[in-house]
């Protein structure tokens, strides 16, 4: 097989260094409906003049450039040991150029591997696809929003959460409530009824890589996602929690099947930085695009 | 537009109000939850101070008092002529270092404390009493904060990671909004009250 590194190190540099143009627009968006002079509004235009910044040096737009969520779909042949070596060769020659932060910390002795390699680090899931094409997603996780990310076990008698779509949706908000300022807002929300507890957390974070104005295929979703949109933002807490029209900038929800016993809802909380890039190499030309 | 400039004095912090925008030089150091677990185990709460980090304790007295600590862990780089650069430096979560914190705060003297997302009660008791203030830096502007860094003086404790390391840095007009005051002031609390309020009508 061709060695792709460097096209995995381009894939990591485009993600760290620039956000996807419907976040940036997002964010233009959002400035506008603040008030004038608000420390709102100048939050957002702090946030898009270094996303301006960043692409321009080709620096990261954050210094925690987060978990490496790589998403892969192979054909039938590729051999998946050796892609994996790629990656987190390509992982090593990224941190090497500043793109990453040294990331991988060894959670016994607490000593940063210094490349952002480790013990099941970088995330790397194989998906099998049947086009002749390697198809890479990419998505940079922050740290602190990964903090502020919740797990609900429904019923949730506090919450008055039943096991229906109101019990979700009232499951979400208290999670923005309980996050605050603290996981960057406004956020992304990344949302998976169902499966079981590591599951459920995959499937919200798979969320993150839809594009915001992606709708739901299920209309009871989609109008899922509006309402929690529209009913987050009445919050108020606003861009950093400084106070706000916006909190949230986009909610995308999935399902999977689960146990009877079980009803989890996951939320995975991404910052406004939410960095997501794709690659796609074709295996007849080798052509390698990016988007 | 209030400008700061390290040793910062206590009037100056007293003058300074939630929601005040504040403009920062000086040289502060970075430190987050490693540094503060390290601080608080060696020189705060030890009988007495281990003679390998003697040394480190008075370079940090004299960088720390009527100084800023700055939770965040930068990426950076070395450059052609061999001195570390800050690529890429906004801030970390603060409230990880709760409760580390107010003792810090006590003991070296601290003027100021940068970070995100703001810090909870022994914190803003902490910022009454010194007095003291929770500047708050724009999560996620690594790049643009990183301009402000005009120089890497130093670094201690790099065994701890590059993130976790004790960078001391030399900034020039940092943007900051100061949101807890000495007065008693968060705007964190107030838009989490307020935040509460809006969360239960909507859960009905």
């Amino acid at each position: 097989m061709k060695d792709y590194t460097q096209d995995f190190v381009e894939l990591i540099r485009r993600a760290a260094t620039d956000l996807p143009a419907d976040m940036e627009n997002s964010l233009h968006e959002a400035r506008d409906r603040e008030a004038k002079g608000s420390a709102a509004e100048s939050a957002f235009d702090t946030l898009i003049k270094n996303v301006e910044m960043a692409r321009e040096k080709s620096t990261p737009v954050c210094q925690d450039t987060g978990t490496p969520i790589f998403e892969v779909t192979i054909p039938v042949g590729i051999a998946m040991r050796e892609l994996t070596g790629q990656i987190r060769q390509a992982c090593a020659i990224a941190t090497e150029k500043a793109y990453l932060r040294p990331n991988a910390v060894d959670p016994l002795t607490g000593k940063n591997s210094g490349d952002n390699t480790g013990e099941d680090y970088p995330t790397i899931h194989f998906y099998e696809g049947d086009e002749q094409a390697i198809k890479v997603e990419l998505l940079l996780k922050g740290g602190g929003c990964e903090n502020v990310s919740a797990q609900y076990k429904l019923p949730d008698s506090k919450l008055g959460a039943g096991r229906d779509l109101d019990g979700v949706r009232r499951v979400v908000l208290d999670s923005v409530y309980q996050a605050q300022g603290k996981g960057c807002a406004p956020g992304v929300l990344g949302v998976a009824i169902g499966g079981d507890r590591g599951s459920s957390y995959v499937k919200a974070k798979q969320q993150l890589l839809r594009p915001l104005a992606d709708e739901n295929e299920n209309p009871e979703l989609a109008e899922l996602e509006d309402r929690i949109m529209d009913e987050a933002n009445r919050l108020g807490i606003g861009p950093m929690g400084f106070g706000g029209e916006t909190t949230v900038l986009g909610v995308k929800v999935g399902t999977q099947h689960r146990l009877p016993a079980c009803y989890f809802v996951s939320i995975a909380y991404m910052c406004w930085a939410n960095r997501r890039a794709q690659m796609t190499i074709n295996l007849n030309t080798q052509e390698v695009s990016y988007a | 537009m209030h400008k700061l400039t390290i040793p910062i004095s206590d009037e100056a912090i007293r003058a300074l109000k939630a929601g005040d925008p504040v403009l920062l030089s000086g040289t502060i150091i970075t430190g987050r939850d490693a540094a503060h677990k390290f601080l608080v185990e060696n020189y705060i709460k030890s009988d007495s101070i281990p003679a390998r980090e003697a040394e480190l304790y008075e370079t940090l007295k004299g960088l720390l008092d009527g100084g800023v600590i700055y939770h965040c862990g930068p990426v950076v780089k070395k450059n052609d002529e061999g001195r570390w650069e800050f690529v890429a430096a906004g801030p970390t979560t603060s409230i990880r270092e709760e409760v580390y914190q107010a003792d810090v705060i006590e003991h070296f003297n601290l003027k100021g404390v940068i970070g995100k997302g703001g810090m909870a009660g022994r914190t803003l008791k902490a910022c009454q009493e010194q007095p003291a203030v929770y500047l708050h830096a724009i999560g996620g502007a690594a790049t643009l904060i990183a301009q402000s860094v005009v120089e890497v003086a130093d670094v201690y404790k790099l065994e701890f990671g590059v993130p976790e390391a004790m960078w001391v840095i030399h900034v020039e007009d940092l943007p900051l909004i100061v949101t807890m005051d000495s007065h008693g002031n968060s705007i964190h609390d107030t838009v989490e009250a307020q935040s509460k309020e809006k969360l239960a009508a909507l859960l009905g």
